[in-house]
């Protein structure tokens, strides 16, 4: 190694160049790809806002009082509303979490705390079958355990079929978030004397709640937008549903009865309907993208 | 309390001295063997861990120091696949005999990890969980205060005990962490590279803890740092893995001595190379 003398001149030539050049192959190329990503993100983006926008524009003229407390009109009826097909969706949506969340968080426990090897991995691989059967199956197979048998459409036979939906994507959030507590953690409850259940429950499941609760929240979304279950399940009714055990009119049901005919007004209750269920649907990913910011332990 | 040391220091180095023989052991183990799945990962250690001083576990990377600490207090128990075959002994009672319960054995033997772990509560819940989990209720408050006490953290957290544990700094949610294991009164503290994650002066904070607190506890402390082990431990055992078939590596016990004679006596060549800095 040669050493520095103090009266060495600085060597010019190794800083040259240094400027960046646009004739560069090499930022030529990089500037090219960059561009690309760019314009296939926009893309990507595109159907998102068509959506939002198209639905806003379309709907947001019904968006008044009248939406929210009038009748869901008749075929040549003037006006009317929404209000029961909005507390329809929130009661089947209500009855299917109720269902399968409990269900679904305790065999997420029971997937990440307690079982082993190959019983884990035959229960999730059943929880990602089941995600993966298309909704109208599960609605017929509602229908047949609960219409066929009770011989009535009703808001908790669409809660049941809902509720199978839900079900694996809560087991595979909440077992994804339990797994996501580091074990040094758990190591250190079980050092102080805890049990494994003491553990799970005072340390393991409060870390793990926030993202929990963000799964939980994106599986409600889903379901509250889903039709084709509903179709079997609940049916429709023009009216205020008279109980869980009758027919119940839901947004989604609604639109795709709506969107159809050819009266005006129906067509018109649609969007605003469609508008309804889009901003719920929204404020519901914002709500859970929220609540995951405040989970604990981040990797 | 931090001045206590320099009294302390060499009087406990007398009395290791004088004990090395005849001082009881509280943790024994006899031809211990530990596999992960069919693979040994530690092989035939037989050792004792004497009562009120600080023994220091060192060696190279995969040698089975962590693997022998967990399974002083049966947290290997907990890991799929381990198997521990040999014998450990806390005082006359063999750990992994069938009627000993593992909870207890815990409860009994602290440990503190590699990274800070506090529980997702706030500071005072930290250290109050494991007290209720054991059935203690009463006094709760000055239990918290004195084991915040013992391991310095009391003034840096009194005004703060509602705040959640993860908000302190690493240095802090480590000695909380040790403040948590104290509260039990254990006998034995377990301690997993504790300052590994941590700055100079936290760690620095947290060496002086440990003399300070020896005075009530055994302290097993595994370090990847030679200077520490030196610094802080009264024994020192060095481990070393060799290759066995299939590229699997398994650890052993090489030397176990007093600390000064390992740093500057050793009798087998690997532990001369391995304190020297030539391997590791």
């Amino acid at each position: 190694m040669t050493s520095i003398t103090p009266n060495q001149q600085p060597d010019r030539s190794a800083a040259e160049g240094m400027e960046r050049s646009y004739s560069r192959p090499q930022t030529v190329i990089n500037v090219l790809w960059t561009a690309i990503s760019f314009i296939l993100l926009g893309i990507a983006l595109l159907p998102l806002l068509l959506v939002l926008s198209y639905v806003t524009i379309k709907g947001i003229g019904r968006f008044n009082l009248e939406l929210f407390t009038g009748q869901i009109p008749a075929a040549l009826q003037e006006g009317g509303g929404i209000g029961s097909a909005i507390a329809g969706t929130l009661i089947t949506v209500a009855i299917a979490t109720l269902i399968s969340l409990p269900f679904g968080i305790l065999a997420a426990i029971y997937l990440s705390e307690f079982s082993h090897g190959q019983v884990a991995e035959w229960i999730r691989f059943a929880t990602n079958v089941l995600s993966g059967v298309p909704s109208i199956i599960v609605g017929i197979f509602a229908y047949g355990v609960l219409v066929v048998t009770t011989g009535k459409f009703s808001a908790l036979a669409g809660g049941f079929a809902l509720a199978i939906l839900m079900l694996p994507l809560i087991v595979r959030s909440t077992d994804e978030a339990l797994q996501l507590v580091p074990q040094a953690v758990r190591w250190a409850s079980n050092g102080v004397g805890a049990s494994k259940y003491q553990t799970v429950l005072q340390v393991v499941l409060p870390a793990a709640l926030p993202t929990i609760l963000t799964g939980a929240t994106l599986a409600i979304a889903r379901a509250a937008g889903e039709t084709a279950p509903l179709i079997f399940t609940t049916l429709f009714s023009q009216f205020w549903s008279r109980g869980l055990f009758d027919p119940t009119p839901t947004l989604a049901v609604l639109i795709y009865n709506f969107a159809t005919v050819p009266f005006q007004n129906q067509q018109d209750i649609a969007w605003a309907a469609s508008l309804v269920l889009v901003l719920f649907v929204l404020a519901t990913s914002i709500l859970a993208h929220w609540a995951t910011r405040k989970s604990l332990y981040n990797r | 309390m931090v001045s206590q040391n320099q009294t302390a220091s060499p009087k406990t180095k007398t009395n290791a001295q004088a004990n090395q023989q005849t001082d009881q052991a509280v943790l024994r183990t006899e031809k211990l063997r530990v596999f992960y799945g069919d693979k040994v990962a530690l092989k035939d250690v037989s050792m004792e861990i004497p009562k009120n001083q600080i023994t220091a576990f060192i060696g190279p990377s995969g040698c089975g120091k962590s693997t022998l600490l967990r399974c002083f207090n049966r947290l290997n128990d907990l890991i799929e696949g381990c198997r521990v075959e040999g014998k450990v002994f806390y005082r006359d009672k063999e750990l992994y005999a069938a009627k000993i319960d593992p909870v207890e054995v815990r409860r009994r033997i602290g440990m503190v990890f590699q990274k800070p772990n506090p529980f997702p509560k706030s500071i005072y819940e930290n250290i109050a969980y494991g007290a209720r989990i054991n059935g203690h209720k009463d006094n709760l408050d000055e239990l918290v205060e004195k084991s915040l006490q013992q391991c310095a953290l009391w003034d840096e957290v009194k005004d703060k005990l509602k705040e959640n544990g993860l908000s302190l700094s690493g240095g802090q949610q480590q000695r909380l962490c040790l403040a948590r294991a104290i509260s039990l009164a254990p006998e034995v503290i377990l301690m997993d590279e504790p300052t590994s994650s941590l700055d100079p002066i936290s760690s620095q904070t947290v060496e002086e803890l440990l003399q300070q607190l020896k005075e009530k506890y055994t302290i097993v402390i595994v370090t990847h740092n030679m200077q520490q082990a030196r610094r802080v431990s009264d024994f020192t055992a060095f481990f070393n893995a060799e290759a066995a078939e299939k590229g699997n590596r398994f650890g052993y016990l090489v030397e176990h001595k007093e600390t000064k004679a390992i740093f500057d006596d050793p009798q087998e060549e690997s532990t001369k190379d391995y304190v020297s800095g030539h391997f590791g």
